[in-house]
């Protein structure tokens, strides 16, 4: 489950990148978050990770208020909350294999556990003859569905997609779109950040619309234009 | 395996940062070797000469054995005196030819004649060497009186200022080393920061990413004292013959004595080999975990 109370974040007095919004997303839910460039589309899904504090109103997260967490407990937050980056985040200098694996190292998990985790995401991504490649030697969407597979291979509850078919071409995107909805089917709360007017409407999800920082729609199972 | 592949990469992808490391480690605890091995010796044969009688009597050829009867039971008399011993002249020819028995040209045309007898005086504390001495030079027929305290003195000296130098070259050394530690692994912290700042974001603790630094650090620690150690006993053997005959006719030196456990300085035996790299393991792996947790503590909360 995340919540939002009247979270608002500014930069210094001018800059808002949002303003007093308040949506709850229950468990197991798709939402698309979406808007123009500049909406704050990026700016909520980095308050839920933390990765920013709200200037205002609070940020939930299953039990944990998130802006009041103490940063010992930021690491366990980021387990529960896998995130896909626009701009993949992988870690150039290790396969695809050890790009997954990171995410159950830090779990402690024993190598059994990891090769055969590895196994059972690289089986949902598409990937299982791209183990040991470095991520240079793959497509941008081949980046992309490791970065899915990362997020989603430790104890992930939650996954939070900002733009991750941004950079890609229209079918890459569609089976991009295709493995976060089977991903969500099994259980994962997802809210993927989109302003991709075709993807948002093919699955007929919830979608929460900002502009300028305002939350200015959130709709369930509604078309977006 | 990911974190020993991934602690091998830095290392080979900083070829140059870490050869200064491990050389710098390895300087440090060769001296601290060296140090520790001179320290050893001289506390050793401090403590060999105090527990050998303290004072000497060389007599003159014409002293005769009543009145070397009647001198020790003079000694005898004052209460001072823990214990003594007398070496005749043909007992003090045998010490010399086994002193000496790898020298046919030093033992040529000595007789038991040319040597003096002599009496070997422990006092019962070293303060009542002084009152001995004095006693015995008025005394007729004493031809030398060779005072054993001042060599000790002397040696104790020695091993003060063995021991103060060693102490300021090993902390200066160890500091420089840690400060270059710090700087090596600070600059592959500062190198990794892209990748240190996406392990934070999928959730790793600081323990998690700061552990392949310190097992760095603690590699650099592993083959600098191994490399000490080496060098150290290659040294230990190298000097083995000239300290040989420095040390003639002193025997074995012990520093530390259990039972049958015998921690020997000379001749150097297997268990001092083996505490000599224990403890240049144990202050490489220190020095390497420490310098590495403040340069990654330090880092990291930038």
């Amino acid at each position: 489950m995340i919540l939002f109370e009247e979270v608002s974040k500014s930069y210094g007095r001018n800059i808002t990148a949002v303003a007093n919004i308040s949506f709850k997303i229950n468990t197991g839910e798709f939402v698309f978050l979406v808007g123009p460039s500049g909406a704050g589309k990026t700016t909520v899904l980095r308050l839920i990770d933390r990765e920013i504090l709200p200037s205002t109103g609070s940020v939930i997260v299953d039990d944990w208020e998130v802006n009041k967490l103490p940063k010992s407990k930021l690491a366990f937050l980021r387990r529960k909350v896998g995130f896909v980056f626009q701009d993949f985040k992988l870690l150039t200098d290790r396969t695809v294999g050890e790009n997954i694996a990171v995410s159950l190292e830090i779990l402690n998990k024993n190598r059994q556990e990891i090769d055969k985790r590895i196994n059972q995401v690289l089986n949902i991504v598409r990937l299982e003859d791209k183990i040991n490649y470095f991520p240079r030697q793959l497509s941008l969407g081949e980046q992309q569905r490791i970065a899915i597979g990362r997020a989603i291979a430790g104890e992930a509850k939650v996954l939070l997609a900002d733009e991750p078919t941004g950079n890609l071409d229209p079918k890459t995107s569609w089976e991009i779109l295709k493995i976060i909805n089977k991903i969500n089917k099994e259980g994962t709360t997802v809210l993927m950040a989109s302003h991709n007017v075709d993807i948002v409407n093919s699955l007929k999800k919830r979608v929460i619309a900002l502009n300028k920082g305002q939350l200015v729609r959130d709709k369930e199972q509604s078309r977006y234009s | 395996m990911t974190d020993n592949l991934s602690i091998w990469r830095k290392i080979r992808r900083t070829p140059y940062q870490a050869i200064a490391s491990v050389f710098m480690m390895f300087i440090t605890l060769f001296v601290l070797a060296l140090f520790l091995l001179l320290i050893a010796s001289t506390t050793s044969l401090v403590s060999y000469f105090e527990s050998k009688p303290q004072l000497t009597v060389f007599f003159a050829n014409d002293k005769d054995k009543t009145s070397i009867d009647l001198l020790i039971e003079k000694l005898k008399r004052t209460g001072i005196v823990a214990s003594w011993k007398f070496v005749t002249k043909e007992e003090a020819l045998n010490i010399y030819r086994e002193q000496n028995k790898d020298d046919p040209l030093l033992l040529e045309m000595v007789t038991a004649d040319i040597l003096p007898s002599s009496l070997d005086i422990s006092a019962k504390t070293p303060k009542y060497l002084n009152d001995l001495n004095n006693m015995l030079k008025n005394e007729p027929g004493i031809d030398d009186i060779i005072f054993q305290k001042e060599v000790v003195d002397t040696l104790i000296s020695w091993a003060n200022t063995i021991r103060l130098v060693g102490l300021i070259f090993v902390i200066f050394l160890m500091t420089s080393t840690f400060f270059i530690l710090l700087t090596s692994i600070g600059m592959k912290i500062a190198i990794k920061k892209e990748e240190i700042e996406i392990l934070r974001l999928v959730g790793a603790t600081d323990w998690y990413i700061k552990k392949p630094f310190l097992y760095e650090g603690m590699i650099y620690g592993l083959l600098g004292a191994s490399l000490a150690w080496l060098f150290s006993s290659l040294t230990i053997l190298y000097l083995s013959p000239f300290a040989s005959s420095f040390l003639k006719g002193v025997g074995t030196l012990s520093l530390i004595s259990f039972n049958s456990i015998n921690l020997n300085v000379w001749p150097p035996n297997l268990l001092l080999i083996i505490c000599l790299f224990l403890v240049l393991l144990f202050s490489g792996l220190i020095i390497g975990f420490l310098g590495s947790l403040v340069a990654s503590s330090r880092y990291l909360k930038e």
